[in-house]
């Protein structure tokens, strides 16, 4: 009887420190160690789904994986491409159609792990995105200007060209919200 | 914000949903729309003041106005998540797993995924960090752990785009931008997450494959 009660103590005590180690890792976990989660909305480059892909197919494309969206999306963003900019032929990457719109259909922002990271600054091109860069004026670059960005002058700028609101140097580097 | 500006954004959001065009990911795809799953824009970038770090930012809930601000949160029954494929296949290796409590964000990685693809579980035995979530009108709070930073709360929408005469250009009511053009997203709010990361967690790639997803409770 006594050392059933030695090791009960024992139990409580082990007990008590583990429940004791759970706290000094921090706060409770907010969910269950058996939640599960289903994809809802899935964003790469900006614009990607709003522009290239048909009223039809937006929910279905954000919850493609981005390994299955080349097979899927290329040719219907080719067809978007030529349906925006009939006399498209190549950007100013040198791209004709189908290499722009394979490179579009892999919806992802690729990021480099040193040097600039913009979405394009005029000699880096789609090494991040920063909080700065004039995206959609690339975008529109890209898909109406031409070989050599001059085509359509009219639709290759937005000419809006910077945030309303300064950037912050230190984290969180975005603005504060309007009040 | 006056009752002009509320009703042109307004306009905006009625063109939006019947025309499907392009506001960076704002309101991009039905089953999505003015929730609170709908993301705004990806942001991926070299810290401005430590060159070892990346900074992730993921925006939802767009055109918030300051009003509709006070009353925006992060859904409890939402995980927010960066996937970062360092090999090239389009396959995350590595994920930030971002998920809420009505006061707090917790973001556990980068880690592996439990499972790759369209549903997952959280891992909640990977490193983590914590924090309130900033209230409009606090300075940020931040959490910081093991070299990691998380941020999550209202901010500036830091997308700008003449989206309004975008539109008129694609009904064909114009035929060019104007100039200067006109900030349709100029005084509204995004609920905001933002994750600093050392870039020596991220393995050793020269070119990351970066994407956000937001991810809906299923039990």
């Amino acid at each position: 009887m006594k050392s059933f009660k030695l090791l009960s103590l024992l139990f409580l005590a082990a007990t008590l420190t583990l429940l004791g180690c759970g706290d000094d890792n921090g706060p409770e976990p907010p969910v269950p160690q058996d939640a599960m989660f289903s994809q809802s909305d899935q964003v790469g480059r900006p614009a990607i789904n709003t522009v290239f892909v048909s009223s039809g197919s937006k929910d279905a494309f954000n919850t493609t994986v981005p390994s299955n969206m080349k097979g899927q999306y290329q040719q219907p963003f080719e067809n978007k491409l030529m349906a925006l900019n009939p006399n498209y032929s190549k950007n100013a990457l040198g791209q004709n159609a189908a290499t722009f719109t394979t490179l579009l259909s892999n919806d992802v922002l690729n990021v480099a792990t040193s040097g600039k990271t913009t979405f394009f600054d005029g000699q880096n091109v789609l090494t991040g995105r920063s909080l700065s860069d004039d995206v959609i004026d690339t975008e529109l670059l890209l898909i109406f200007g031409g070989p050599d960005g001059s085509e359509n002058p009219g639709l290759t700028s937005d000419n809006v060209d910077s945030n309303d609101k300064n950037f912050l140097d230190s984290f969180p580097y975005l603005a504060a919200p309007h009040q | 914000m006056n009752l002009k500006k509320i009703l042109l954004i307004s306009g905006s959001i009625l063109v939006i949903a019947a025309v499907g065009i392009f506001a960076a990911d704002h309101i991009d795809a039905p089953a999505v729309e003015g929730t609170t799953s709908d993301i705004t824009d990806l942001y991926a970038f070299q810290a401005p003041d430590n060159n070892s770090n990346l900074v992730f930012n993921v925006n939802t809930q767009g055109l918030l106005s300051p009003s509709a601000t006070q009353n925006a949160s992060f859904d409890p029954s939402q995980m927010i998540e960066i996937n970062i494929d360092n090999n090239g296949d389009l396959v995350e290796d590595l994920v930030i797993q971002c998920v809420f409590t009505e006061n707090e964000v917790f973001a556990y990685g980068p880690t592996a995924p439990p499972s790759t693809g369209t549903t997952s579980g959280v891992n909640l035995d990977a490193q983590q960090v914590s924090t309130e979530i900033t209230q409009s009108g606090e300075s940020p709070v931040v959490g910081t752990s093991n070299g990691i930073s998380l941020f999550a709360g209202p901010r500036d929408d830091p997308f700008f785009f003449d989206f309004e005469r975008y539109t008129a250009i694609i009904n064909g009511n114009e035929s060019s931008f104007r100039d200067p053009g006109v900030d349709t997203f100029a005084g509204t709010n995004v609920m905001s997450l933002v994750v600093e990361v050392p870039k020596n967690m991220l393995g050793n790639a020269e070119t990351l494959n970066v994407w956000a997803t937001t991810n809906s409770r299923t039990n």
